[in-house]
């Protein structure tokens, strides 16, 4: 008999993240929704006040408002994604020990991943679809229908992330090392990715290594097509890296997963 | 049911193997209730994975349910219930609705699972505390949980691993009372247990697992019948005695049964006739504090057979 299609293994899993979500959605309101509108009022309209809107010097941006909301939709939707596969996924593998309970089911490894990234998914298109709605009355979108592949971008830079975190944590004994992927991994990503300065500005050397960081290809990508400053080539390498790493990664994080689940 | 030849199981990366499960052969015949019994780190709890579908085999040949958990891993597991050492309930849901959800892993329409959970809920007598989070059930009521869990998919095969460690004398009444009746409703039981009463009460048969390996296997009676004697007595002295070592006085009585186990506490001496060992135990002017006649427990034949007790 083959095994149990992707699919329908996932959607067996329904009515439990459906659960799950009804238990969470409220405390998640806060961490998606108002959090991130104090992060646009507070860098973009009133820190931005005080900048200049010279287009040349801000990728095309008439506005720091305009440039700094794409990056952080993007910077946010790594933000979330990091969020939901750290202590969230440690519970399922360690602590509630959601996931043994789930493979004594015709269930395998690959469908409990596959649930797990749906519902990260279905977190990325819910925050990041509300935060580019609220912007849109704030004058930052420069086509009618940028706004929608800078949508897209966003939630794949967040995917991309979150199949590696996952397979993290798959690996971690316990949650101790999750500090030290904030601290050197996820700040400094969120800083210094091209979210809030153009990444020109960190010197020849500084700006390289920040474009190669997976955040500035989902910063670059968003911005973009927010502003209507498309670089179709730039944009073909910004969507193949981010493609390689979340098809990578996801195998990367099942290797991981069968290994600490399956012994 | 279950039919395993040479099984055997290891943990580690090569050079620094463990070998949990040494090369078993097991029979389980459909309708029996079957039993592992032994102590802890027998390798029970890496048996009874294996058998779930859920562990690889190391070595050897299984088949669960005429298949190959290795090739057939799903549709095994979609006949089997399984009830684990731990309990793994969603802590954070109601008693209700961890019963439902775990029904949907299966692929069962939610009508029929709603129907099936009401059922479920009845027979394991939580129907009262369908709404209750888990996290504020007793310890009973949390296995009992688990036990109608494992039962949602109507299995053919129900495993149960140590199901009654942890609870109140009273609660694992309530439990052997339930799982009682699934045996007699048909279902074949396989139970590890460390508790010889348990493995007396709800196995037909069984077999004694002593690091890795299988030493004896036959029903409860028929084991006690092999490997001991109709009675023991069991001798315990006190303190003024401590002269007299308790392997001192095994040697003063070795005579008067069949054979003698020295135990940290007390002597036990195995004979047919308890009675007539401690009339003679006083008859040479040996005194002890107390003494017991009682028959001879699957916990003698686990004594005999790996001269340790099951539980240490």
């Amino acid at each position: 008999m083959p095994d149990l299609a992707l699919a329908d293994g996932v959607r067996r899993q329904a009515d439990y993240w459906l659960t799950v979500y009804k238990r969470t959605w409220r405390a998640s309101v806060i961490s998606s929704f108002v959090a991130p509108l104090f992060y646009v009022v507070a860098m973009g309209v009133l820190l931005g006040g005080f900048i200049e809107g010279d287009p040349d010097q801000l990728e095309g941006a008439t506005s720091y408002l305009a440039f700094v909301v794409p990056g952080l939709v993007a910077a946010h939707a790594m933000q979330t994604a990091v969020g939901e596969t750290t202590y969230p996924v440690m519970g399922l593998i360690k602590w509630q020990r959601v996931y043994d309970s789930m493979l004594a089911t015709p269930l395998q490894v690959q469908h409990l991943a596959g649930a797990t990234m749906t519902f990260v998914l279905f977190r990325l298109v819910t925050t990041c679809g509300v935060y580019m709605l609220v912007l849109a009355p704030f004058g930052v979108f420069e086509s009618w229908w940028g706004p929608f592949v800078a949508f897209a971008s966003q939630v794949l830079v967040g995917m991309a992330f979150a199949v590696w975190v996952y397979g993290f944590t798959a690996r971690l004994e316990d949650e101790q090392a999750f500090g030290v992927l904030f601290r050197i991994g996820v700040f400094p990503l969120f800083l210094f990715s091209g979210a809030f300065f153009p990444v020109e500005n960190l010197g020849h050397v500084g700006a390289w290594a920040a474009r190669l960081t997976p955040l500035w290809h989902g910063v670059n990508l968003s911005r973009m097509f927010c502003l209507d400053t498309v670089d179709w080539s730039t944009a073909a390498v910004n969507v193949t890296v981010l493609v390689v790493l979340l098809v990578a990664g996801w195998f990367w994080a099942l290797a991981g997963l069968r290994k600490r689940l399956v012994s | 049911m279950v039919l395993a030849r040479g099984l055997r199981k290891t943990f580690g990366k090569p050079g620094a193997e463990f070998e949990a499960v040494k090369g078993i052969d097991v029979d389980v015949r459909r309708g029996e209730a079957f039993g592992f019994l032994g102590p802890n780190g027998a390798g029970k709890s890496s048996t009874m994975r294996m058998v779930a579908a859920v562990s690889p085999v190391s070595g050897g040949e299984l088949r669960i349910l005429g298949m190959d958990p290795a090739v057939d891993g799903p549709a095994i597991r979609g006949r089997l219930g399984v009830c684990p050492q731990e309990d793994t309930l969603d802590v954070e849901l109601n008693v209700r609705d961890n019963l439902y959800i775990y029904g949907r892993y299966f692929g069962i329409p939610k009508g029929e699972v709603n129907d099936r959970v009401d059922e479920l809920l009845e027979f394991v007598q939580l129907t009262e505390k369908a709404k209750a989070k888990v996290e504020d059930l007793s310890g009973g009521m949390k296995r009992r949980l688990t036990i109608a869990r494992s039962l949602v998919n109507r299995p053919d095969l129900l495993l149960l691993d140590e199901p009654t460690t942890g609870l109140d004398p009273q609660a694992r009444h309530v439990l052997w009372d339930r799982l009682f009746r699934l045996k007699q409703a048909g279902v074949t039981l396989v139970i590890t247990t460390h508790y010889m009463d348990e493995a007396e009460q709800l196995c037909d048969r069984l077999v004694v697992m002593d690091k890795g390996l299988i030493v004896a296997e036959g029903s409860p009676l028929q084991l006690i019948r092999e490997h001991s004697t109709r009675e023991v007595a069991e001798l315990r002295f006190g303190v003024a005695d401590e002269g007299d070592s308790h392997e001192a006085l095994a040697e003063k009585v070795a005579d008067l049964g069949d054979r003698v186990e020295v135990l940290p506490d007390r002597l036990l001496v195995y004979s047919e006739d308890g009675d007539e060992v401690v009339a003679k135990v006083h008859e040479r002017g040996l005194t002890p504090v107390a003494t017991l006649v009682r028959r001879s427990s699957l916990e003698d034949v686990f004594l005999r057979l790996t001269g340790r007790t099951l539980v240490d």
